[in-house]
């Protein structure tokens, strides 16, 4: 283009031709900007969303000679039991097994096991009237619970902000009344 | 009338220098996204309202999913080291340019004895489903172990740092294959690790 408007252009149309591109040089950016800050939005939300989120998690010291592992003991009236079953079944108890209160069949979320813990909480603190000695709550999934019914447990435990949690080998007496419940009313 | 000719003059302003931030920052963020790998073995993670990043470098993710356990590390000279200490113990040998297009695996789940097959795939081949069976992790074989102590070893060599564990499970995976896991990493004394999840609301 370029070349041909050297190539044939006399002196007066030439100066003319200048003018005119003096008047083209101003081009309309709107839909460029436009463009721009719509793929920047995309690449920022991309970069930030992408990184996994993930969770913590501290499991107490194992030894590989069973004999040296020592059960630590706790105050009872301090712990809460939680077993995840199947099909999203929880139960909970509070103490020792069937000993004030035989499991109770409960759900997950806001209104069954979160309102549970922090009512559980206050009322373990009133029992203790030490800040330090807080509520217990022991996590007991079952050979057929899932991974989510775990991870979905230990973030209620995030959320109500348990002090002192841990993930434990369910009993046989236990996953009995997990799966005897199950029969008597099979849940959908 | 002369005022509304005025006001329509004004309606042009000049974007040249808003373009050339807004192209700046495009660039910008074009070149710090990092493309999403393909997985070999997509899972979907359950969600959590705990909004802690995973560490971006130093790590080992165990994914879970199926009953298969897959293993990947971050990191081109631990990914080296950790293979030429499998390769040691399990008598197995890998050229120099095996070990190099092993470096830019991400993550991978067959037997040491298979791994060169795995290898010599294109990126594309590697990530079919249903073609890695996983990671034995049984207690005659337990090739999982070796790697995360072989990982972990490598780490302190290249990095002089602890490496992070971080395991990946499917939301429908049954716990004791979660357990197993959970084991073999207490077993080597390693009782922090993240679990990755999902994010969502915390009013769920």
């Amino acid at each position: 283009m370029a070349e041909l408007n050297t190539g044939d252009a006399g002196g007066k149309k030439g100066s003319k031709k200048v003018r005119s591109k003096k008047l083209n040089s101003k081009v309309d950016l709107t839909a460029m900007v436009d463009l721009a800050f719509l793929l920047i939005t995309f690449f920022m939300l991309t970069t930030s969303l992408s990184k996994p989120q993930s969770m913590d998690l501290g499991l107490p010291d194992k030894d590989e000679d069973p004999s040296k592992n020592k059960d630590v003991k706790v105050d009872e009236n301090r712990t809460m039991t939680l077993l995840l079953g199947d099909n999203n079944k929880m139960m909970y108890y509070m103490g020792i097994l069937n000993t004030p209160m035989a499991p109770k069949e409960i759900a997950y979320g806001k209104a069954g096991i979160r309102a549970e813990i922090i009512k559980r909480k206050k009322s373990v603190l009133e029992y203790t009237g030490n800040k330090d000695k807080g509520l217990i709550v022991i996590i007991k999934p079952s050979k057929k619970s899932n991974y989510r019914n775990l991870i979905d447990a230990l973030d209620e435990m995030a959320i109500t902000d348990v002090p002192t949690y841990a993930i434990v080998d369910i009993t046989p007496e236990e996953s009995q009344i997990l799966e005897g419940k199950a029969a008597a009313s099979p849940t959908p | 009338m002369a005022k509304v000719k005025s006001q329509k003059k004004m309606t042009s302003i000049d974007m040249t220098a808003m373009c050339d931030v807004a192209f700046l920052l495009l660039t910008f963020f074009i070149l710090t996204a990092t493309a999403k790998q393909p997985e070999p073995l997509p899972v979907d993670t359950p969600s959590s309202t705990v909004q802690t990043k995973l560490p971006e470098s130093d790590l080992a993710t165990i994914t879970i999913g199926n009953g298969k356990v897959f293993f990947g590390v971050t990191g081109k000279e631990v990914r080296k080291q950790a293979l030429e200490m499998m390769a040691q113990k399990y008598n197995v040998t890998f050229t120099p340019e095996e070990v190099e297009r092993f470096a830019l695996i991400d993550e991978f789940g067959v037997p040491v004895q298979n791994l060169s097959e795995i290898i010599a795939m294109s990126g594309a081949d590697r990530n079919k489903p249903n073609l890695q069976p996983g990671i034995p992790k049984d207690s005659t074989d337990n090739q999982l172990a070796d790697w995360i102590q072989f990982s972990r070893r490598a780490t302190i060599d290249v990095a002089n740092k602890e490496l992070n564990i971080a395991i990946k499970g499917d939301a429908k995976e049954e716990y004791p294959e979660i357990k197993k896991v959970m084991d073999i990493l207490q077993n080597q004394k390693i009782n922090s690790f993240n679990l990755v999840t999902g994010l969502r609301g915390a009013d769920f």
